[in-house]
C-alpha cells in the first residue's frame, strides 16, 4: 500500500511525462481548432488504442468548458444549499471529476444510454436537465427532475437510466440496456458507470461475463477517484488496475482529468462496441475534491496537501482553460464572460430551488404501480385516503 | 460520515424516553448514547473472546455511525477490519468464519444494503445447521446494521426490514430501543449460538442517551419488556417506535383518561408471545405500531397470533398503525411514519369501538 506522500510523488512523475504539444491552425484572431497530445492510454487485451493526438475545435472547446464549469457551479451551489440545511440527507459532489462526464458525453451519440450511481448531478445536467431540475430535486421540490420524489441520488432524464443509491446495482442494468440495443440492431451503446469502491461488488463480475459472452455493446466505466468513502482504492482492492479487471473484457485506462483524453477514449470505445466486438472496460483516473458526501469533511483519510496538489496541478477545468487560452482558441475575457453567464444561470436556479413548492400529498402514493388493481394504497388511518395514481408516462418506454 | 451532522429538530418525530428503571446490573454507570453503548458491547465481546472479529465497510475507521470507534487501535487490525464494498461477500465471509469457529460480527453499513446479502443470510446462515442435519452451524455469526427512519434518508436509507428476516426460521432478529437495551441485547446476540440479525435504529445513535452500566451484562433474547403498566390498551412496538408509544401512553392518560400498557418487543424472532398475550388478556385491546409498511409487516404476525390466543378477551379488533404500502418516501416521511398523532387516534378508536 502506498502512503499518501508516495502517491503524490508518483502523480508528479506522471505529470512530468505529460507532453503538451499544441498545434495552431488559426484564422482571424482566434484559432479554429487546436491539437493536443494526451497522456498515453493504457491498454488491456487491445492491439490498438485511441489516438493520443486529439483535436478540438473552438466551438467544441467553449462548449466543454461551459459544461464543466456549469457542473462545478451546480456542485458549489448544492454544497451551499446543504450547509444551509435546505438539502437534507445525502449530497454527493462531482467537483474534480467533471472531465469524465463531459468527455463521455462529448463522444456519445444522441441515443446512447448511460446509467450511474449517486454522484450524478453533473450527468443529469448533461443529459438535458437544466440546473434547476438538478437543484430542485436535491431540495425535494416540484421542479426537480423527479419532482422531488427521489431527492439526492435519484435523478433521471431521457437516455439517462438514473442514479442509484445501492452501490453496484446499476451496472447489470446497463448491460441489459445495452443488450436491447444489440437486439434491436440500433447501433447504440450503454455506458455503465461505477466507482473504484463499487468495482468490488460481485454483480459487476457477473455482468462482465454476460456482456462478453453475448458481446453486448456495454462500456463499463470505472470512475476511479481514489476512494470509496473513507477507504482508499488500494485498501479495498487486490488489483487497482481497474481497466484490467474484466479479465477477458478488454480495457483502456484514461486520464480522467483531461476532457479530451476521455472524449477520445469514449469515441474509441463506442466504435469498438458498435463494430460488434462486445464490451469494453474504461477506467477514468480522476479525483473528488469534496468528502464522500456532505457529512464527510474528506480530510481524515487523506491529507489536505493531496487535495491541494490535485487542485493546483490537475484540475480538469483549470487545465482545459489553460489549453484553450494558450492555443488561442479563445481569450481569457471570453471565458470570463462564460463564467459570468454560468454563474448567473446557476444562481437563478438556486434561488428557484429554494423557493419552489413541494408536490402535493396526493403524490405520495403515485407511481407505485402502473396497473394498481386496487383504488387505494393499503394503509391504516392516514388523514386522507391514499389513492393510487400515475403522474405521467415513462420516458424510457415511450 | 453520514451521521456526523446533527439530526435537526425537524428530523425527529418522537421524544426520546430514557430508561429510568433499575438497570440490568448494579454498579457504576456512565452517560452513553447508543453508538457508545454498542461500542462497549463489541469491546466486551472482543476482550473476552479471542476468536471474536468485527468487520465491514469502513469499520476499522469507526464505521459511518462511529460504533466501532477505537476498536482497531485496541484490538488490532487483524480483528477489527475494513472490508471492500461487497455485502454478499461480507455476509458469506462471516458465515464461513463463524462456521470455522470465529465469533464473527459483521456490520452492514445500512440495513437497506442487506438486500444484496439476502441470499447468504436467508439461505446460507439460517439453514446451515438444519440442512447439514446438525453437523455444521454458523451460530457465532451476528450481523449488525443501522435501520429505520432518520428524518431525511429517503428510499434507500430508511427501511425497516425486520419482517423479511422474521420470515426465516433459523435466524434470531433483535431491535434495541436505546443504549441500555442495545448493550445487553447485542452481547446476547454475539454470544447466542444462533445467527442473529441486530437492527439498530440509526436515529437513536446520538439522540438516545442513558446512564449505562459500565460493566458488561446481557439481556435475554426472546423476552419482551413491559415499560409502562396499564390496563385498558396494550401498545406494542420496537426500536424507535417504542418512544412514540411511551409518549402516546402519556397523552392517552392525560387527554383521554385511558390507561395504556407499553411493551417493547425487543426480539422480533422469536417474539415473546407470553408477555404480549398476558397483557392483551388484561387490557382486551391492542395496538401494534411499526415503521415498515402494513402488508406483511411484523404487526401482521402479532395480530394473527393475538386473535388466536386472546380471542375471547378482545374488546376490539387488533389494530395496526404502520407505514403505508408505499416505498419509503423522501419528502413525505412525516406523513408516512406512524407518529404519535396517528397512534393516539388509534387509541381513541379502539376504546370507543
Ligand atoms: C450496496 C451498498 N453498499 C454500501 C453503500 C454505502 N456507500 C455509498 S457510496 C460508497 C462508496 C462507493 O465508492 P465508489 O464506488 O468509489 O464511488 P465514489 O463515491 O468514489 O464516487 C459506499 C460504501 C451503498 N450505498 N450501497
Ligand atoms: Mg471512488
Amino acid at each position: 500500500m502506498m502512503s499518501p506522500t508516495a502517491r503524490l510523488v508518483v502523480r508528479r512523475l506522471n505529470q512530468r511525462n505529460q507532453a503538451l504539444a499544441p498545434f495552431f491552425t488559426s484564422t482571424k484572431s482566434f484559432a479554429t481548432e487546436a491539437s493536443f497530445e494526451t497522456r498515453p492510454f493504457k491498454l488491456h487485451k487491445l492491439e490498438e488504442g485511441p489516438k493520443t493526438s486529439v483535436t478540438v475545435t473552438r466551438d467544441e472547446a467553449l462548449k466543454y468548458y461551459k459544461q464543466m464549469l456549469t457542473i462545478r457551479r451546480i456542485e458549489t451551489a448544492s454544497g451551499n444549499l446543504y450547509k444551509e440545511k435546505i438539502i437534507r440527507g445525502f449530497c454527493h459532489l462531482y467537483s474534480g471529476q467533471e472531465a469524465c462526464a463531459v468527455g463521455m458525453k462529448a463522444a456519445m451519440k444522441p441515443a446512447d444510454a448511460i446509467i450511474s450511481a449517486y454522484r450524478i448531478h453533473g450527468w443529469t445536467y448533461l443529459m438535458g436537465v437544466p440546473p434547476l431540475g438538478v437543484l430542485a430535486e436535491l431540495t425535494g421540490r416540484k421542479s426537480g427532475c423527479a419532482r422531488g420524489k427521489g431527492g439526492s441520488m435519484h435523478m433521471y432524464a431521457p437516455h439517462f437510466f438514473g442514479g442509484n443509491g445501492i452501490v453496484g446495482a446499476q451496472v447489470p442494468l446497463g448491460v441489459g440496456v445495452a443488450f436491447a440495443s444489440k437486439y434491436r440492431g440500433d447501433d447504440n451503446v450503454c455506458f455503465a458507470l461505477y466507482g473504484d469502491g463499487a468495482a468490488n461488488q460481485g454483480q459487476i463480475f457477473e455482468v462482465y461475463n454476460m456482456a462478453k459472452l453475448w458481446n453486448v455493446p456495454c462500456i463499463f466505466v470505472c470512475e476511479n477517484n481514489g476512494y470509496g468513502m473513507g477507504t482508499s482504492a488500494e485498501r479495498a482492492a487486490a488489483s487497482t488496475t481497474y481497466y484490467t479487471r474484466g479479465d477477458y473484457v478488454p480495457g483502456i485506462w484514461v486520464d480522467g482529468m483531461d476532457i479530451l483524453a476521455v472524449r477520445e477514449a469514449s469515441r474509441f470505445a463506442i466504435e469498438y462496441c458498435t463494430s460488434g466486438k462486445g464490451p469494453l472496460v474504461m477506467e477514468t483516473a480522476t479525483y473528488r475534491y469534496s468528502g464522500h458526501s456532505m457529512s464527510d469533511p474528506g480530510t481524515s483519510y487523506r491529507t489536505r496537501d493531496e487535495i491541494q496538489e490535485v487542485r493546483q496541478n490537475r484540475d480538469p477545468i483549470a487545465s482545459f482553460k489553460e489549453k484553450i487560452i494558450s492555443t488561442d482558441l479563445a481569450s481569457a475575457d471570453e471565458l470570463k464572460a462564460i463564467d459570468a453567464e454560468v454563474k448567473k444561470e446557476v444562481d437563478e436556479a438556486t434561488r428557484k430551488a429554494k423557493s419552489d413548492s413541494e408536490i402535493p400529498m396526493e403524490e405520495l402514493p403515485a407511481d407505485i404501480y402502473a396497473a394498481p388493481l386496487e383504488e387505494e394504497v393499503r394503509n391504516v388511518a392516514p388523514w386522507e385516503p391514499l389513492r393510487h395514481k400515475r403522474i405521467g408516462s415513462a420516458v424510457n418506454l415511450n | 460520515m453520514f451521521a456526523r451532522h446533527a439530526v435537526s429538530a425537524r428530523a425527529i418525530h418522537f421524544v426520546y424516553q430514557p430508561d429510568t428503571a433499575k438497570p440490568p446490573v448494579s454498579g457504576e454507570t456512565s452517560k452513553q448514547n447508543m453508538f457508545m453503548a454498542i461500542n462497549s458491547a463489541i469491546h466486551s465481546a472482543l476482550e473476552k473472546d479471542d476468536s471474536a472479529i468485527i468487520f465491514g465497510e469502513d469499520v476499522a475507521f469507526g464505521g459511518v455511525f462511529r460504533c466501532t470507534l477505537g476498536l482497531k487501535d485496541k484490538f488490532g487490525a487483524d480483528r477489527v477490519f475494513n472490508t471492500p464494498l461487497c455485502e454478499q461477500g461480507i455476509a458469506g465471509f462471516g458465515i464461513g468464519a463463524a462456521a470455522a469457529g470465529a465469533t464473527a460480527i459483521a456490520e452492514m453499513q445500512f440495513a437497506d444494503y442487506m438486500f444484496p446479502a439476502f441470499d447468504q443470510i436467508v439461505n446460507e446462515a439460517a439453514k446451515y445447521r438444519y440442512r447439514s442435519g446438525g453437523l455444521f452451524e454458523c451460530g457465532k455469526l451476528t450481523i449488525r446494521s443501522p435501520c429505520s427512519a432518520v428524518g431525511h434518508g429517503a428510499v434507500y436509507h430508511s427501511q425497516s426490514p425486520e419482517a423479511y428476516f422474521a420470515h426465516t426460521p433459523g435466524l434470531k432478529v433483535v431491535v434495541p430501543r436505546g443504549p441500555i437495551a442495545a448493550k445487553g441485547l447485542l452481547l446476547s446476540c454475539i454470544r447466542d449460538p444462533d445467527p442473529c440479525i441486530f437492527l439498530e435504529p440509526k436515529v437513536l445513535y446520538r439522540t438516545a442517551e442513558e446512564m449505562v452500566p459500565k460493566t458488561e451484562y446481557t439481556i435475554p433474547l426472546g423476552k419482551a419488556q413491559v415499560l409502562a403498566p396499564g390496563n385498558q390498551v396494550t401498545l406494542i412496538g420496537w426500536g424507535t417506535q417504542v418512544h412514540v408509544l411511551l409518549e402516546v401512553a402519556k397523552m392517552a392518560k392525560e387527554q383521554l383518561k385511558v390507561s395504556c400498557e407499553v411493551i417493547d418487543l425487543q426480539t422480533i424472532l422469536p417474539w415473546d408471545k407470553d408477555t404480549v398475550c398476558q397483557s392483551v388478556k388484561k387490557t382486551g385491546r391492542v395496538i401494534v405500531a411499526h415503521e415498515a409498511p402494513l402488508t406483511c409487516g411484523f404487526g401482521a404476525e402479532l395480530a394473527a397470533t393475538i386473535q388466536q390466543e386472546c380471542f375471547l378477551n378482545l374488546e376490539a379488533p387488533v389494530t395496526r398503525v404502520t407505514g403505508f404500502d408505499t416505498p419509503f418516501p423522501h419528502i413525505f416521511e412525516p406523513f408516512y411514519l406512524p407518529t404519535k398523532w396517528r397512534c393516539l387516534e388509534a387509541v381513541k378508536k379502539i376504546v370507543n369501538f
